[in-house]
């Protein structure tokens, strides 16, 4: 579904945040990037939708090249790509359903958005997805009102309705508590299977992409340093990947 | 803070001397100022007690200030806001944003007064020109301020909504005004306060409004009548300025 190949970024400041990354993923993957801060996963993930622009390799989504694309042809290949965002990212001023009604402006002419004019097969699907998420009801409450947890998952529904062929997700649980942060892994991984769609998904907290991953990359210092399976990803791989942090963790007894 | 000791006390001595010459030139007479304040007497004298009995005309001033005031705050945020949008570096490309920067700047440029003389010429007396002067002079004003509000909006949520395929128009009306939207409703509130200030002052050079009926009465002696338009003017900004509060608070 996805084909990166190549993928070169270096940011104005002279950081080279990605040096040639390839990678695939599959009609049905759920591929997890873990890395030291700074190992460039965010760029990774943005550059797919280009948020932000690479400077040199190809993105394929499902053999579409992104990376050529003028604005126009861009936002429809937006449409099929559903990013959900570390810091929720929703509107705070607007509600619940109009953040998530936001996932439809892709296909919505402006003048009706504008109106909140939205089709009702858009409306129903909205509905819906809040319910699955465990939002039911919470529709008309602001943005600003709900908890991490409850925020994420409106940012999990706004992806979903935009009916992405892919979930782009960076870093989905760094603002939240440990629990909180397992049940929306746990939620994100259970829709993608159920809407059959792959999901690329960054991730800090190694236990975690262990816990859920099919597939993990690991990326240290804009290379892929290490490909594999959770069984794989055993110490030495640790190492390679985070190398000095981890050591420093070491003597403290942590085990990843 | 000097590096030697006298310069300081010679600096002092030198704004001293400077001011004194000022005044000397400008002739300021302790004298004139006694004479002044005795004459200022008399006409507070004669402002005393207020006279309320031309009120249609009053009234007549006060509603046209009123009127001149609410139109000219609508357009101004109407023609403000795309001005603003313009202005605004983090959402308007390059080129546009240098002429959005420079509309600005040549709004804020004059002093109402000035644009009202000239106004008055083009388009002659009468509170066309009055509503014209506060326009062109607010929304330079208005556009500047709500500019930088935009300028300083969370760029994730902007950054969510593009990503969700939208287009320039729904980035903005989605992303960017319901940032900013609680600003908006403030300025334009605060823009209205000061507009019925403002339009009760232009009048004097023919723009409209309670300013020309409270400049006859002064130039024809008729202070108690001067006395109770200030009155009068008074109570409105005040009003004003509470329902200003008022809306800015609700809106949070």
């Amino acid at each position: 579904m996805l084909e990166v190949s190549g993928l070169t970024k270096r940011y104005p400041t002279g950081d080279e945040a990605l040096r040639g990354i390839s990678l695939a993923v599959g009609a049905h993957d759920l591929v997890f990037v873990i890395g030291p801060s700074g190992a460039g996963k965010s760029t990774l993930i943005r550059c797919v939708n280009r948020l932000v622009e690479p400077d040199a390799g190809s993105v394929k989504l499902d053999g579409v090249e992104i990376t050529t694309l003028a604005p126009g042809p861009l936002r429809h290949a937006r449409r099929q790509m559903g990013m959900i965002f570390q810091e929720f990212n929703l509107v705070e001023r607007l509600t619940v359903m109009e953040n998530v009604l936001t996932g439809r402006l892709g296909y919505v002419p402006l003048w009706s958005a504008w109106r909140r004019r939205f089709p009702p097969e858009d409306i129903a699907i909205a509905f819906a997805t809040l319910r699955r998420v465990g939002l039911e009801g919470m529709e008309n409450k602001r943005a600003d009102a709900l908890s991490g947890g409850q925020r994420q998952r409106v940012g999990i529904a706004r992806a979903l309705v935009q009916r992405p062929k892919i979930l782009l997700v960076d870093e989905p649980t760094s603002s939240l508590d440990p629990k909180t942060s397992a049940a929306v892994m746990a939620l994100i991984t259970e829709l993608a299977a159920e809407e059959r769609i792959p999901a690329l998904i960054n991730i800090h907290d190694v236990p975690l992409a262990r816990r859920f991953a099919q597939r993990i990359i690991g990326l240290h210092a804009g290379h892929i340093v290490f490909e594999g399976t959770p069984a794989t990803l055993d110490g030495r791989a640790l190492d390679t990947i985070y190398g000095a942090a981890l050591a420093e963790l070491e003597p403290a007894g942590v085990r990843l | 803070m000097f590096a030697y000791g006298w310069v300081g006390p010679a600096l002092w001595a030198a704004l001293g001397a400077f001011l004194v010459w000022n005044a000397v030139n400008l002739e300021v007479d302790a004298a004139r100022i006694q004479r002044g304040l005795a004459r200022a007497g008399t006409v507070f004298a004669r402002a005393f007690p207020p006279d309320f009995q031309r009120w249609p005309l009053l009234l007549e001033g006060i509603v046209e200030s009123i009127q001149m005031a609410t139109l000219s705050t609508a357009l101004g945020a109407v023609l403000g806001v795309p001005v603003a949008i313009m202005a605004a570096r983090n959402v308007a490309p390059r080129p546009v944003y240098v002429l959005g920067r420079g509309v600005v700047t040549l709004g804020r440029t004059f002093h109402e007064i000035i644009v009202a003389i000239i106004l008055v010429k083009a388009v002659g007396f009468g509170p066309l020109a009055g509503m014209l002067t506060l326009t062109v002079n607010s929304f330079g004003f208005f556009s500047k301020l709500l500019a930088e509000q935009i300028e300083q909006i969370d760029r994730g949520q902007v950054e969510a909504v593009r990503a969700t395929g939208a287009g320039r128009g729904g980035v903005l009306l989605f992303g960017v005004l319901p940032q900013v939207l609680p600003r908006v409703v403030g300025l334009t509130v605060y823009q209205w306060d000061i507009h019925l200030r403002q339009s009760t002052i232009i009048g004097i050079v023919g723009a409209g409004g309670i300013g020309t009926t409270l400049y006859n009465s002064f130039s024809r002696y008729d202070y108690d009548f001067t006395l109770a338009i200030l009155l009068v003017i008074i109570a409105i900004v005040c009003v004003g300025e509470w329902v200003s509060a008022w809306t800015r608070r609700r809106v949070q």
